[in-house]
Order: structure tokens, then sequence, then C-alpha cells
């Protein structure tokens, strides 16, 4: 089983308390009437799906119930970090080692 | 047409409204662990900002503690850390925390949930083992110390673990799975090895 780092709870915690939420980082138009039907739909159904590193929204369903950021590498399944949400994408990741996963 | 009514009225009277507990005097027995159902609570959920804590603690006479997994209890209230800005408060002495915080100005919101949860005493050497049949939890003294507490999964339903002792916790967990937690956890004794 997964360990994740919720930031909120401060700690590793199983995987089977948590739901992924999709991806992070979409920003919602303040005007989103005025939105074009392009910009509308890049905006709500184009997602990036990278192979390799993601910035996703995660949540500890039954746990605290926070939402989060984690940045997770969709290759080997390891999560890098996590972040509180409204925090920025970080600028630089921490090394992956095999000991600490998720810090 | 007058007697009728009467008559009605005496059998509607004599109908019985006797309150029946969910898993009343339900209790089960492994070699190393016993479980048992606790009498029934008063029991608040509430979320606060910040700024609230220290005015809510005041009214409930238990400081709500802000480390996340710990508790504090005082006088038979219990306030548990569920979220940055949630707490899970039992009574056991029957006061009412609803009532308490009824006075508090600052912004909070204070829920009754006493007949939404049911508690389930497990104790003895192998209570950890019991709950981690179904709960993936480190529940190591060191990771899990007494007094810590956690909202967290047992199977397929949420509780909220605490644990009182080395060897006792209490699982709350919703009225309506009380039963698949019950017979979970009587089945998880079974093969709790010590």
């Amino acid at each position: 089983m997964l360990l994740i780092r919720c930031p909120y709870c401060e700690e590793e915690r199983p995987e089977l308390e948590f739901r992924n939420a999709g991806e992070a980082h979409i920003a919602r138009s303040a005007n989103i009437a005025g939105e074009s039907d392009d910009d509308f739909e890049k905006f709500f159904f184009i997602r990036s799906n990278p192979k390799g590193i993601i910035h996703e929204r995660w949540r500890h369903m039954h746990g605290c119930a926070r939402f989060f950021n984690a940045v997770r590498d969709t290759v080997t399944d390891k999560f890098i970090m996590t972040y509180k949400a409204g925090e920025p994408k970080p600028s630089k990741l921490p090394e992956i080692s095999n000991e600490v996963v998720a810090k | 047409m007058a007697k009728a009514a009467t008559k009605k009225a005496t059998t509607v009277a004599t109908l019985s409204v006797e309150r029946r507990p969910a898993l009343a005097g339900r209790t089960t027995s492994a070699p190393a662990v016993k479980i048992e159902v606790l009498p029934p609570a008063e029991r608040i959920s509430l979320r606060a900002p910040e700024a609230s804590v220290a005015a809510l603690s005041k009214a409930l006479g238990v400081t709500l503690p802000k480390k996340p997994k710990t508790s504090a209890s005082k006088a038979g209230r219990t306030a548990l850390w569920l979220g940055p800005d949630e707490w899970l408060v039992i009574d056991e002495a029957g006061n009412d925390p609803l009532a308490d915080c009824a006075g508090v100005s600052a912004l909070h919101s204070a829920v009754g949930i006493s007949h939404r949860n049911v508690a389930i005493a497990v104790t003895g050497a192998g209570a950890a083992a019991t709950i981690n049949a179904g709960c993936p939890q480190d529940l190591s003294l060191d990771a899990f110390p007494v007094g810590a507490c956690s909202r967290t999964i047992l199977g397929k339903t949420e509780i909220v673990l605490s644990r009182n002792a080395a060897d006792a916790f209490r699982v709350e967990c919703w009225r309506s799975f009380s039963d698949y937690v019950f017979t979970f956890l009587s089945e998880g004794s079974r093969d709790a090895a010590v």
C-alpha cells in the first residue's frame, strides 16, 4: 500500500484514506460566462495527462477531509511531494530516493 | 362515535415507545480481546476558525487540541482533533456540549450528532491487532500513542478511532454502519494473535 503524506495531518497515511481529485492548478476564469466555447472546453475538459511528473489534487477523505496538492510520477506511481492547497507550484522538486516516499 | 374515538386513543397510548439503541447489549469476547458497545453519549461536530478556538475552549471547559491526531479530555468530556478546523466533542458525563456552545458569539458551527454515532470499546492485549484487521493505520504505541485519535477507515466504513490506554480503543461509527462495524471487529478479534 502507498503511504501518502498529508500536509495537514503532517504524517504519512495509508492510501485507502485518500481520494484523487483530478489535476491541480486549473484556474477557473473570473468571467466564466464570457469565455468562448473553445476556452471553456480547454478549461473544462482538456487535461495534460503527462507521462512523468503530474500535479494533482488529492483529498484526505477519511482523515482530516482536506484537499491538498501532490506531485506524482505517473510512470513509477511515486509521490514526490505534497503541499497544502492554495500554495504555488513548487519550483524545485526534491530528489526521489527509495527510502523516502511522499515526503 | 365518541366511544370509538376513546377506544382508539387507548390503543395508541399502550403502544410501546421504548428507545432501543443500536447494538444494545451486544458484546463479544475472544481470548485476547473484548468488544462491547458503550452507553449513549452526547456528541457534537464542531467546526471553527482559529480565532474562535479560545472562546469555544472556554465555553466547553476543555482545550480544543490544535495538533493533528491529538485529543484533550477533562471531566468526562473529550475533544478529538479531526481536521485543521474540525473537532468531535464527546461528553460522557451527561452534560450537553451543544448548549455550552450556544452562548459563544465567536464564529463557529456546532451540530449535535449524539444519535448519529455509536461507540464501541475494543479492549485487551489484542485490541490493536483486532482493529488492524480492517484499519490500515499504524497502531503501534510510537505512531498512535495513548490519547491519539484519528478519523480513518475500518473495512468499508469510516470510523473515528481513539486510544484511551495502551490496550484500549474507542471506535466511533455511524449508527447505520454499527452492525457491520461490530461484526467486522468480532471477526477480527478471532484472528487477533497476541
